[in-house]
């Protein structure tokens, strides 16, 4: 478990030296994007370039430009658009729960920040700008200029660690006994 | 009296967002204390940390200020003249702008967000009837992420329903925010088994023999906090039980993440 202290846009050398298990803090631009974000994103691109980006699953709660919640939301309603989402150049997935992590291989990370902390979060985010607005607030692609954003638990990683389906196969194999 | 049942709404729902009751704290302390996981470990402090930070900033512990879900305990000497769902209501259109909550209440079709978290079937109010002449209500918040996890399983009498529970949580934990609180309905008809697992969380946590070694067969899973492993997957379990149909056996899991958000206000 060592830990990385790494800022965006993310390179393939960044994300090439992360382990699951690894603990990063993240410095630089942090993008959210939910559900009707992805959906709309599919439909008509993203409205900012991914290369080398974060995507942060989290629909914070902002007012005033300030941001006063911003936790994670659960990636897995996400996990349809996984492989769209790297393919456009994103490198680090942000959320809570996991998405499976095949599409991750030799080229990005799945990383949990702890779910419910929204409070805490707010503490390292501050609003640059946002786009989509139209979807509202939890749904908007708010653009973030995090410092030092974490714990970030290095969940999946670009060489097929998964600790999520680790903890699941155990899980099972306790049940079935 | 209506106003101040508004602004007793307000008022839970303001302690409930932004601080956890002293016996949660302390079972995540407890929890914290006893992992053997380092990354889980790290989670339980941190979880702990966030709730000083919303304690002291008075924001939302979390940014998923969940859907306005109340305990009404009304006195059966006592006489409303006003429409109690339509005060509680107002408390939380209130609440919505001055704490703030984020919108989350939305049409189930089109997806429009009612913008104040009120509208058709919300906030969603639980009313008991006790003695006396007072008003207590209580705030549950709850957010969508243990919420989706909860299920509804209408079993043949001769399944083991705590296998059926096991099973649930085995596959479904990791999204629901774990460390979880459990709600268990057990028996009753297909939408009471699910009132009965929300009233469990209410009634939380539990203590009889079932209710320890369910909770204790449910941390043996080790799927630990957020999922990512760890000798702590649940804090407390809780069951309600209802008589059923001889022919049925239906189980109801309400999934609560750690963060077990209520707060309480006696109105006289």
């Amino acid at each position: 478990m060592t830990e990385y202290h790494l800022k965006t846009p993310l390179c393939v050398a960044d994300v090439d030296m992360l382990h699951a298990g690894d603990v990063v803090f993240l410095t630089g631009h942090i993008y959210t994007a939910r559900d009707k974000a992805h959906a709309l994103m599919r439909k008509s691109g993203s409205p900012v370039s991914l290369q080398g980006a974060a995507l942060y699953h989290c629909g914070p709660l902002i007012k005033e430009g300030r941001v006063l919640s911003a936790g994670p939301t659960t990636s897995g309603r996400m996990a349809r658009y996984t492989d769209e989402i790297l393919s456009s150049g994103v490198r680090a997935v942000i959320g809570k729960g996991g998405v499976p992590g095949e599409p991750f291989r030799n080229r990005a990370v799945y990383l949990a920040f702890p779910g419910g902390c929204g409070a805490a979060a707010a503490m390292q985010l501050k609003v640059c700008g946002v786009h989509l607005q139209e979807l509202g607030m939890a749904e908007s692609m708010w653009d973030f200029v995090a410092k030092d954003f974490g714990p970030l638990i290095v969940a999946v990683d670009a060489h097929g660690g998964d600790l999520y389906r680790d903890v699941r196969a155990s899980a099972q194999k306790t049940w079935k006994d | 009296m209506r106003a101040e049942v508004v602004k007793a709404t307000v008022r839970a729902l303001q302690e409930a967002e932004t601080s956890l009751q002293a016996w949660v704290l302390q079972r995540i302390e407890e929890a914290a204390q006893r992992e053997t996981n380092s990354i889980a470990r790290s989670h339980l402090e941190f979880m702990l940390e966030n709730v000083r930070i919303a304690e002291r900033t008075r924001l939302p512990l979390c940014q998923d200020t969940g859907l306005p879900i109340f305990r009404v305990q009304m006195g059966r000497d006592l006489r409303l003249d006003f429409d109690l769902h339509e005060a509680v209501a107002e408390g939380v259109r209130v609440a919505t702008e001055c704490i703030p909550l984020r919108p989350n209440a939305v049409d189930p079709l089109t997806r429009k967000n009612s913008g104040n978290n009120t509208g058709p079937g919300m906030p969603d109010i639980i009313l008991d009837m006790v003695d006396g002449a007072g008003l207590t209500l209580t705030a549950f918040p709850k957010g969508a992420g243990s919420e989706n996890m909860s299920l509804v399983g209408m079993l043949n009498p001769a399944d083991d329903p705590f296998d059926f529970i096991l099973r649930t949580v085995a596959e479904r934990a990791a999204n629901a925010c774990p460390p979880l609180f459990l709600g268990i309905g057990l028996g009753g008809t297909f939408d009471l088994a699910a009132r009965l697992a929300k009233r469990a969380l209410f009634n939380m946590p539990g203590s009889s023999p079932e209710e320890l070694e369910l909770l204790a067969r449910v941390n043996r899973l080790g799927i630990g906090p957020m999922g990512l492993g760890g000798d702590c997957t649940a804090l407390g379990v809780r069951i309600e039980r209802s008589l059923c149909h001889t022919a049925s056996l239906p189980v109801a899991i309400n999934f609560q993440c750690w963060a077990h958000r209520s707060a309480t206000e006696v109105i006289r």
